[in-house]
């Protein structure tokens, strides 16, 4: 009994130990943005169709200047789609179905051009979150005094012209007044200006499946890892009565 | 049946005629008899031993396809991720192996610290448990550096620049670690021998001596107290002892079992663990041009560099940080002969010494939370205050964990002694 007891203490020890590291690991591991509050990124690993459209964006509108050095094209039948419609409607110029997603620019021409090469994308969801993509991509507005016209709430002066600037259309900068706790606080905000191919809906929906194929791309197995991880807790849930019962079999003749 | 069983005690008699087969499973399976009390605590051994096999036979296979070439190291992590047959699978055992690695080495300890099962006679089996956990903080800090992602680049960068805070031959030291003057394609390839051929070996030397030692000696228990003193007279059998085999075995087996279900869950369901196992920044490639703001250890070393980061700096020099860090972890080894307690388990020792190891405990905690943080997540000071006005909250705090983590072990010989313990059972409860 006094075994039984402690047992259980040590164990709601571990779990409330376990709970308190949860309880504090947004706050420290979040990679912080400057200022802006992140909006949280509707990421759904299993809307094949929103991923096939974020693959046709991240196509056209990302690798103009961003790789995907270790994602293959032919990888993208894991979104339903076949090889011929890969080569039809995903792959440009010389590329081989099979080949990994890279560019034509190389890194130190891009240097020199832009300052800085643009990063390679394939696991850009891992290191900067979805919800950061997701958030920074709502948060171009235009600005005249940057040299290329755009700047951005959640990466201030940020050296990317806004990528989806024809999809979006021109959002501008909104700053207000706001009072807070007696304080006045400006509050900045991006709003609707000249209008692009997209409305505001659309838009939001392009960014979504744009963000959802980045998330994809990061991890390719993470459905089937979801999958095979149900199947595995089940084995071993069973498995642990078997064994369970096999120690209380052989531990019939121990007495206490 | 009757033919295969006698062609099987054949091959046994054969091999035993030669090797000591049949001897050696009874010394250290079927006759080696350990105390019939063992609670949650004592799964963390047997798992510490899985883990290490896992690693291993993990570690292998990435081997295979891993890049040990500062150019390639990083794609090479992601071809095995995404072009290598169950290479995800793999990497992620690995990877979640380390950090669960830690998780048991810990609570292993804990059970030890708890138990007193470092008292006489198990001084050497206790020695040898703190240089496994040397070692495995070596392995872990140079496999960390392999993906070469940002983390595992700054990270090495900074623990190398450690060493050149030594008097006199510090900055040759810390050139000679890294084979460079900055963590470089050398470095890496280094870390990769001493990672995958060198530190193995001694650990695998290494647990082999901490299991000699133990059967030796034999194994505590939550009562703390020796079963070879009550022996059958009869069979010459410890009374209060049941055999490893099939006993422990069996008994091993739930602990595996639930053990992997907490494994398999995290590497299937968030491999990552908040950021904790894979921090989120080391999916950036290296750049030694580019430094991040933030760099910060894996959570199983963050104790040690919250209490390194609490040290301010003396005579110009980081070198106080330092040895403060160091002497965290080489404090452990004198544990066996700080302990003056009449008692070894903790059912029997008093008061003082249970708060003490609660506030020992805490403190461990909170300082690797701090070791994560940065220095200001608890804001400062207040400016009016003496000495401490504008001075980080944090840091203060760290200050004052580092002196109670120390202060367990350097008062130990005073307050062990003065402590009201409870008689220990004459057979085990």
């Amino acid at each position: 009994m006094k075994m039984a007891m402690f047992r259980s203490r040590a164990v709601a020890a571990l779990i409330s130990v376990a709970a308190a590291l949860v309880a504090v690991a947004p706050s420290t591991a979040l990679a912080a943005s400057a200022g802006v509050a992140l909006q949280r990124a509707p990421v759904n690993l299993q809307d094949a169709v929103s991923l096939q459209r974020g693959a046709h964006l991240f196509v056209n509108y990302c690798m103009g200047c961003h790789s995907a050095n270790y994602m293959r094209f032919n990888r993208l039948t894991d979104l339903g789609l076949t090889e011929e419609q890969i080569k039809e409607y995903l792959l440009f110029g010389t590329d081989k179905v099979g080949s990994p997603m890279t560019i034509a620019m190389r890194p130190g021409d891009a240097k020199e051009w832009m300052g800085k090469a643009p990063p390679d994308l394939t696991v850009i969801a891992r290191s900067k979150r979805p919800d950061y993509l997701y958030t920074l991509l709502k948060s171009y507005y235009v600005d005249d005094s940057r040299a290329l016209g755009w700047n951005n709430l959640a990466y201030p002066n940020i050296g990317m012209p806004h990528p989806l600037w024809q999809l979006q259309g021109a959002p501008q900068l909104k700053v207000e007044d706001k009072q807070s706790h007696g304080h006045t606080v400006q509050v900045k905000s991006v709003v609707a200006g000249e209008p692009g191919l997209m409305t505001g809906v659309e838009y939001e929906r392009a960014v979504t499946d744009l963000v959802n194929y980045l998330v994809y791309m990061g991890e390719p197995w993470k459905v089937q890892s979801t999958r095979v991880g149900i199947i595995v807790m089940f084995f071993l849930s069973i498995l642990l009565v078997f064994v369970y019962l096999l120690k209380l079999e052989f531990w019939r003749d121990i007495k206490h | 049946m009757s033919r295969i069983v006698a062609a099987g005690q054949g091959l046994v008699d054969w091999v035993d005629e030669r090797f000591p087969l049949v001897s050696t499973w009874k010394y250290h399976m079927s006759e080696y008899y350990a105390p019939k009390n063992f609670n949650f605590w004592y799964y963390f051994g047997s798992l510490a031993m899985i883990v290490l096999v896992l690693q291993i036979v993990t570690g292998i296979f990435l081997t295979m396809n891993y890049k040990p070439d500062a150019l390639a190291a990083f794609g090479s992590v992601e071809y095995i991720m995404r072009d290598v047959s169950g290479g995800w699978f793999i990497r992620y055992m690995h990877s979640t192996g380390a950090s669960m690695f830690f998780v048991v080495v810990y609570l292993h300890m804990m059970r030890a610290l708890m138990y007193g099962s470092y008292r006489k006679p198990r001084e050497l089996l206790w020695i040898f448990g703190c240089l496994i956990y040397l070692v495995l903080m070596a392995e872990a800090f140079m496999g960390y550096l392999l993906p070469w992602g940002q983390m595992s680049y700054w990270g090495a960068q900074v623990i190398v620049n450690l060493f050149s805070s030594v008097p006199l031959v510090g900055p040759e030291l810390s050139v000679w670690i890294r084979g460079d003057f900055l963590v470089s394609d050398a470095t890496l390839n280094r870390f990769f021998a001493l990672h995958v051929i060198a530190l193995p070996l001694v650990l695998v030397g290494l647990v082999f001596l901490h299991l000699v030692a133990l059967h030796e000696v034999g194994s505590n228990n939550p009562d703390g107290i020796e079963i070879k003193k009550n022996k059958d007279p009869v069979t010459g059998k410890p009374v209060d002892g049941i055999p490893f085999f099939p006993y422990y075995i069996v008994k091993d087996l739930i602990g595996i079992v639930a053990f992997f279900i907490v494994f398999f869950a995290i590497l299937f369901f968030g491999p990552e663990m908040g950021g904790y196992f894979l921090e989120y920044n080391n999916f950036l490639p290296a750049d030694p041009l580019q430094t991040p703001a933030h760099i910060a250890p894996v959570w199983y070393f963050t104790p040690f560099y919250a209490m390194l980061r609490a040290v301010p700096a003396m005579f110009g020099s980081q070198f106080a940080g330092v040895a403060v860090m160091g002497a965290g972890v080489i404090i452990l080894f004198f544990l066996p002969w700080l302990d003056k307690s009449p008692v070894r388990s903790i059912r029997y020792k008093g008061p003082i010494f249970r708060a003490a190891l609660t506030i020992f405990v805490v403190s461990f905690l909170v300082l690797g939370y701090l070791g994560v943080a940065t220095t200001d997540v608890w804001g400062k000071m207040p400016d009016m205050l003496p000495i401490i006005g504008g001075v980080e909250v944090a840091t203060i705090v760290s200050r004052l964990l580092t002196l109670a983590y120390f202060a367990f072990f350097l008062l130990m010989p005073w307050y062990s002694r003065i402590d009201k313990c409870k008689p220990e059972p004459e057979r085990l409860t």
